[in-house]
C-alpha cells in the first residue's frame, strides 16, 4: 500500500514537472526569448556562478576544517613525519592554485557575462605571458619533484643492518606473520609445502628456520628500525599500514619489503588519543576476494624491553608442530644447539643501547 | 562506398585551384539520391553521422548502467549495517539474508568502472563526437573507409552485448577490479567472477579494442587525407587536433592492452605461467612458476595510462572550441594550445608506472616515473591558463554548452592538482588505492569527460538532429550535476586522506576507518540524488530529438565549416561543393568586422577592414 502511495506520489510529481516544462516552454516563446540571441538567463547564470564560488567556497572551508582531525591518523613513524609535512605543503600550494584559479573563473564568467553592443578584447596570443605561465609550474614542480625525490630516495633505500626483521604473507583471507627467531634469519619455505598446518610452507630442512616462530599479531620495538619482509601465497594484497605511512604490495612469486621506524608505542598512543582500545592496524589495500574488506591484523608497538620479553617467549613453528619437523627428518639433532647459543636480548642490540 | 568518392575527387583537384568553394565534377554523385531501406539508413549506416548518433545513444544507454552500478554500491557504502531485502526484486540471489554479497559488490565496482571508462567515456565520448565532427569540420564528404567505420561501432555493438550478457551469467561479472590484476582475474578459485565473467570480459575487450582500432586508424587517415582545400594542420580547429591526437594514443596503447589480455587468456585456459607464480589457493598448490603479476601491470598501464588522456583530450578539444565560441574570443594561445596537446600525449606514454610506485617495482624506476609524472602538469596547467585567458574580456553567452564547458575547466583544476600528490611517489605510499585517488580520477577523468561529452551534444546537437535541447532544462541539468559532483567527490577527499581504502565492502571492521560513517552516508546521497539528475538530461535529449525547437544552420554564430552545412546536414554532408578554407577557426570579434564571427570559408578579399598587417598579402 506504501509502495503503490509512493508510486502514484512520483507519478504525479512526473506530471507536475511535465506541465511547468511545457508552461516553461510556452512562456519563454511569447516573451520573445528564443529569437533574442541572449536573454535574462544569461544574467541569472552568471550570477548563480558567483553564488556558487562564495557559497560553495564557504561551505567547503567549512567542512575542511570540521574534519580536519578526523581526516589525520595520527602519525607513528620517522619518514611519516616528513611525508606529512610534504603532503601538507603540497597541499597549501594546491590549494593556493585551486582558489586563485577559480576567482578567475567564476569572476571573469561573472564580469564578462554578455553586454548588449559590447565586443570582445581581440587577443589571440601572447608568447610572453605562454612563456611565465609555462616557467612558473615548471619550477614549483621543479621544486616539489626534488623535495619528493629526495624522501622517496630515503624511504626505499637500505634498510639499517640492524632493523629488526619480520615476514608477513598476505593470503585469502588474513595475515601470518613470520619471525626469523634468535638466528635473525628467516628460513627457507616453498609454497609446494603449504598446508593446513605448515601454512608457510616452510622448508625445515633448512636449519635457519628450525627457529622461525609465528605470531597473530605483529610486535615491533619502538625507536627501532623494521624491516617487513613481504610475501603473498595467492593473489596480491598490500600491506597497508596508515600509522606508519606504509604500503607495499604483497605479490606471490616475487618478495617485497619495506622497512620503517616506529616512534609511538601503542601505549603511548592509546594515552595521546584519549582512546584506551586504540590499536594500529594493517590492512589490505589491494582487491583480493570476497574477505578483502576484513583483511586486518593489529600491530603492537611495544617499549623495547617489552619487546625482548615477549619475543623470547616465542616457541619456535618447529617446536610447536614436532610431527611437521619428524617430517623432515635431517639434521634435527642440531637445533638444541643452535637455541642455545643465541641470547635473546641480541635481537635488539640498538634498541638495548639506546635504554 | 558513394560517399568518400566525391570527396576524393576534390583533394586531387583541389591543389591547382585558387577560387574558394567552386566546384570541379563532383556533384554527379549528389544528384543520384537512391532511396536507402531502413537498415542501411539507420541500422548498417556507413554515413559517420549515423554511426555517430549510434555511438552516443549506445553510451549513454551504458552510462545509465554505469551509474546504475554505482547507485547500488553506494548504498552498501553509506548503510554498511543496512539490509537490502528490497532489493532482492532485482537483483536476486546477490542479497544474502538482506545483506549485499561482497563478491557481487566487488563485481559491481569492477563493472562500473570498466563500463565508465571504456564504453562511455571512450566509446560513447571520442566515438561519438570523432566521428561527429572530424569530416565535418575538416570539410570531408565523410570517413575515408565508411564500411570500416560502420565496422567499428558493430564491433563495439557485439562487446556491449557481450559485457552486458556477463552482467547475469551464475558466477556472476568480472569482479577483480577494471584493473583486473592477476592472479585474481586469472583464478576462479580465488573470486567466483574469474570464471566465465572473466572469460567474457576479455571476449568482449578484445572485440572492443578491435572496434577502437578501425575506428582509430579511420579518425587518422580522415584526418591527414581528406582536408579540404586551404586547410592545412595550422588551421584544424582544436576539436580536430584533439581527436586525431586521441587516435593516434589510443593506435599505439590498445595494442598493449589487447596483448596483456591475450596472456591472460593463455595463463586462465591454457596452463602459461605468464602472471603466475608459486600459487598455494584452495588446498592446492600450482604447477606455474616465473610468471609476474607485475608485468601484467605493466602492460595494463602502458594502456591504461595514455587511456585516460584518450577519454580527457577529446573533451578539451570540445571545451576549447566551445569556450571560444560562446566567449565570442579566439581561444588564446591556439598554438600553444596545439603544443599542450602533443605535449601530453607523448608524456602519457612515459607516465604509466605511477600507478605501480608501491608494487615492489625497482624504487629507482619510480624515481623516474615522478619525475616524467610531474612534467605532464605542465602543459595540463597551460591549457587551463589558455582556458580562463581565453575567458578574460569575452562577451560571454551561457548556452549550456557554454556551463558545461567552464564546469570542464572548474573539474579539470580541481582533479588535475591532487594529481601532483599522488605523481608525487613519497606521498603515493600513503594515498595509493585510498579513496583521494577515487576523488582524484572521478574529477580530473570522470565527471570532466562527461562535462565535456554533455557540454558536446549541447552545443552540436543541433547539427545532429536539427533541434535544439531545451536550454532551461539543461540549465538544471547543469547546476544540478555540477553541485552534486562536488558533494560527492570533495568530501571523498578527507575520506582519502584519512586512509579508507578503495574497493572495500565496508569499513566497519578497522577502528581506523570508522570515523567518516555520516561522511560516507552524505557522499551516498550527493550520488544516488546527482545519478537521478542525469534523467533531466536524458528525457530532454529524447524530446528533443522530435519536439525541440528548430535550429538554424549556424544558431551558435560559429566559424567552423560544420555550420556551413545544411540545418541537417545529408549524405554528403554539403549539397554543393565543399567549402573551400582561408583562415584559422578562431576570428571572432576581430576589431573592424561587421559581424563578431568571420567563418573560416569566407576569403580574405571579403574582409579588408578587418585583415592584420600580414593578412593584407592573403587578399
Amino acid at each position: 500500500m506504501t509502495a503503490l502511495g509512493i508510486l502514484l506520489v512520483l507519478a504525479l510529481l512526473l506530471v507536475v514537472f511535465g506541465l511547468l516544462f511545457r508552461l516553461q516552454i510556452l512562456t519563454s516563446i511569447f516573451s520573445g526569448s528564443t529569437t533574442r540571441e541572449v536573454g535574462v538567463s544569461n544574467r541569472v547564470n552568471a550570477i548563480l556562478f558567483i553564488v556558487f564560488m562564495i557559497v560553495g567556497g564557504a561551505a567547503f572551508a567549512w567542512s575542511f576544517v570540521d574534519n580536519f582531525d578526523k581526516m589525520n591518523p595520527p602519525i607513528a613513524s620517522v619518514h611519516g613525519h616528513a611525508t606529512e609535512r610534504m603532503f601538507w605543503t603540497t597541499m597549501i600550494i594546491l590549494g593556493i592554485v585551486f582558489t586563485l584559479t577559480h576567482i578567475l573563473l567564476f569572476v571573469y564568467s561573472y564580469k564578462y557575462q554578455h553586454k548588449e553592443g559590447r565586443r570582445a578584447f581581440f587577443f589571440p596570443h601572447n608568447n610572453k605571458i605562454e612563456i611565465i605561465w609555462t616557467l612558473i609550474p615548471a619550477v614549483v614542480m621543479a621544486g616539489l619533484v626534488f623535495a619528493g625525490w629526495k624522501e622517496w630516495s630515503r624511504i626505499t633505500g637500505p634498510a639499517p643492518k640492524d632493523a629488526v626483521v619480520l615476514e608477513v604473507m598476505g593470503k585469502q583471507f588474513n595475515w601470518l606473520v613470520r619471525y626469523p627467531g634468535r638466528d635473525q634469519k628467516l628460513g627457507m619455505v616453498n609454497y609446494r609445502l603449504i598446508d593446513a598446518t605448515n601454512e608457510f610452507g616452510f622448508d625445515l630442512s633448512d636449519q635457519s628456520g628450525l627457529d622461525d616462530f609465528v605470531a597473530p599479531e605483529i610486535h615491533v620495538p619502538k625507536g627501532h628500525p623494521v624491516l617487513l619482509r613481504i610475501r603473498s601465497r595467492d593473489v596480491l594484497h598490500a600491506v597497508y599500514m596508515p600509522h606508519f605511512r606504509v604500503q607495499m604490495y604483497a605479490v606471490p612469486g616475487m618478495p617485497t619489503k619495506f622497512w620503517f621506524t616506529p616512534t609511538k608505542s601503542t601505549d603511548e598512543m592509546r594515552a595521546q588519543t584519549g582512546n584506551p582500545k586504540f590499536n594500529y592496524e594493517l590492512a589490505c589495500n589491494q582487491i583480493c576476494g570476497r574477505g578483502h574488506f576484513a583483511m586486518k591484523l593489529n600491530i603492537v608497538v611495544d617499549e623495547p624491553d617489552d619487546y625482548v620479553a615477549w619475543f623470547s617467549q616465542q616457541k619456535s613453528f618447529s617446536e610447536q608442530n614436532p610431527d611437521v619437523l619428524a617430517s623432515f627428518k635431517q639434521k634435527t639433532n642440531k637445533l638444541a644447539s643452535k637455541e642455545a647459543a643465541i641470547p635473546a636480548a641480541a635481537v635488539v642490540p640498538a634498541a638495548k643501547a639506546s635504554l | 562506398m558513394a560517399a568518400n568518392l566525391p570527396n576524393q575527387a576534390q583533394v586531387q583537384g583541389g591543389a591547382g585551384v585558387t577560387e574558394p568553394g567552386i566546384s570541379h565534377n563532383e556533384h554527379t554523385h549528389h544528384d543520384e539520391h537512391h532511396e536507402q531501406g531502413f537498415l542501411s539508413k539507420y541500422v548498417f549506416s556507413t554515413d559517420h553521422k549515423t554511426i555517430a548518433k549510434q555511438f552516443l545513444i549506445t553510451g549513454m544507454l551504458w552510462a545509465i548502467v554505469g551509474g546504475t552500478l554505482s547507485s547500488l554500491f553506494r548504498l552498501q557504502l553509506g548503510w554498511p549495517e543496512s539490509t537490502f531485502e528490497w532489493l532482492q526484486p532485482v537483483l536476486g540471489k546477490w542479497i544474502e539474508a538482506g545483506k549485499l554479497n561482497p563478491e557481487f559488490y566487488l563485481a559491481l565496482v569492477t563493472m562500473h568502472g570498466t563500463i565508465m571508462v571504456f564504453f562511455v567515456l571512450t566509446a560513447g565520448l571520442s566515438g561519438t563526437f570523432s566521428n561527429f565532427l572530424i569530416p565535418l569540420q575538416i570539410g570531408a564528404r565523410d570517413m575515408a573507409s565508411g564500411f570500416m567505420n560502420m565496422l567499428s561501432y558493430w564491433f563495439f555493438f557485439i562487446s556491449s552485448v557481450i559485457m552486458f550478457v556477463s552482467l547475469f551469467i551464475e558466477t556472476g561479472p568480472a569482479a577483480a577490479g577494471w584493473t583486473i590484476y592477476p592472479p585474481l582475474s586469472a583464478l576462479p578459485q580465488a573470486i567466483p567472477g574469474s570464471g566465465a565473467g572473466m572469460t567474457l570480459w576479455l571476449v568482449s575487450m578484445a572485440l572492443f579494442i578491435v572496434s577502437q582500432l578501425l575506428g582509430g586508424v579511420n579518425y587518422i587517415t580522415t584526418v591527414i587525407n581528406l582536408r579540404t582545400q586551404g586547410m592545412s594542420m595550422s588551421k584544424l580547429p582544436l576539436t580536430i587536433w584533439a581527436f586525431f591526437l586521441t587516435a593516434i594514443l589510443g593506435l599505439l596503447a590498445f595494442p598493449v592492452l589487447f596483448s596483456a589480455a591475450l596472456l591472460l587468456i593463455f595463463d586462465r585456459s591454457f596452463g602459461t605461467s605468464f602472471f603466475l607464480s608459486d600459487i598455494y589457493i584452495a588446498g592446492q598448490a600450482l604447477p606455474n612458476t616465473g610468471g609476474s603479476p607485475i608485468l601484467f601491470q605493466h602492460l595494463f598501464w602502458f594502456l591504461g595510462h595514455p587511456e585516460v588522456y584518450i577519454v580527457i583530450m577529446p573533451a578539451m578539444g570540445m571545451v576549447s572550441e566551445i569556450l571560444a565560441t560562446n566567449s565570442r574570443k579566439p581561444i588564446f594561445g591556439y598554438r600553444a594550445m596545439i603544443g599542450s596537446l602533443l605535449g601530453i600525449s607523448l608524456l602519457s606514454f612515459v607516465v604509466w608506472a605511477h600507478h605501480m610506485f608501491v608494487t615492489g617495482m625497482n624504487p629507482f624506476l619510480g624515481s623516474v616515473f615522478m619525475f616524467l609524472t610531474l612534467i605532464i602538469a605542465v602543459p595540463s596547467a597551460v591549457k587551463t591558463f589558455n582556458w580562463l585567458a581565453t575567458l578574460w574580456r569575452g562577451n560571454i553567452r551561457f548556452t549550456a554548452a557554454m556551463l558545461f564547458s567552464i564546469g570542464f575547466v572548474s573539474l579539470f583544476i580541481a582533479g588535475g592538482l591532487t594529481g601532483i600528490v599522488l605523481g608525487n611517489a613519497a606521498l603515493d605510499i600513503q594515498m595509493h588505492n585510498t579513496y583521494f585517488v577515487v576523488a582524484h580520477f572521478h574529477l580530473v577523468m570522470g565527471s570532466s569527460a562527461f562535462f565535456g561529452l554533455f557540454a558536446g551534444v549541447y552545443h552540436w546537437f543541433p547539427k545532429m538532429f536539427g533541434r535544439h535541447l531545451d536550454e532551461k532544462l539543461g540549465y538544471v541539468h547543469f547546476w544540478l550535476t555540477f553541485l552534486g559532483v562536488y558533494l560527492v567527490f570533495l568530501p571523498m577527499h578527507y575520506v582519502g586522506i584519512a586512509g579508507f581504502p578503495r574497493r572495500y565492502y565496508a569499513w566497519t571492521g578497522f577502528d581506523t576507518f570508522s570515523q567518516f560513517a555520516n561522511l560516507n552516508k552524505f557522499i551516498s546521497v550527493a550520488a544516488i540524488l546527482a545519478f537521478f539528475a542525469q534523467f533531466v538530461f536524458v528525457f530532454n535529449f529524447f524530446y528533443s530529438i522530435f519536439r525541440g525547437r528548430r535550429a538554424s544552420e549556424n544558431p551558435w554564430r560559429s566559424t567552423t565549416l560544420e555550420w556551413t552545412t545544411p540545418v541537417v546536414p545529408g549524405h554528403g554532408n554539403w549539397p554543393g561543393a565543399i567549402p573551400a578554407v582561408h583562415r584559422w577557426p578562431y576570428d571572432y570579434s576581430k576589431p573592424g568586422a561587421a559581424d563578431d564571427f568571420i567563418p573560416q570559408n569566407v576569403p580574405y578579399s571579403q574582409t579588408q577592414s578587418s585583415n592584420l598587417p600580414y593578412e593584407k598579402e592573403m587578399e
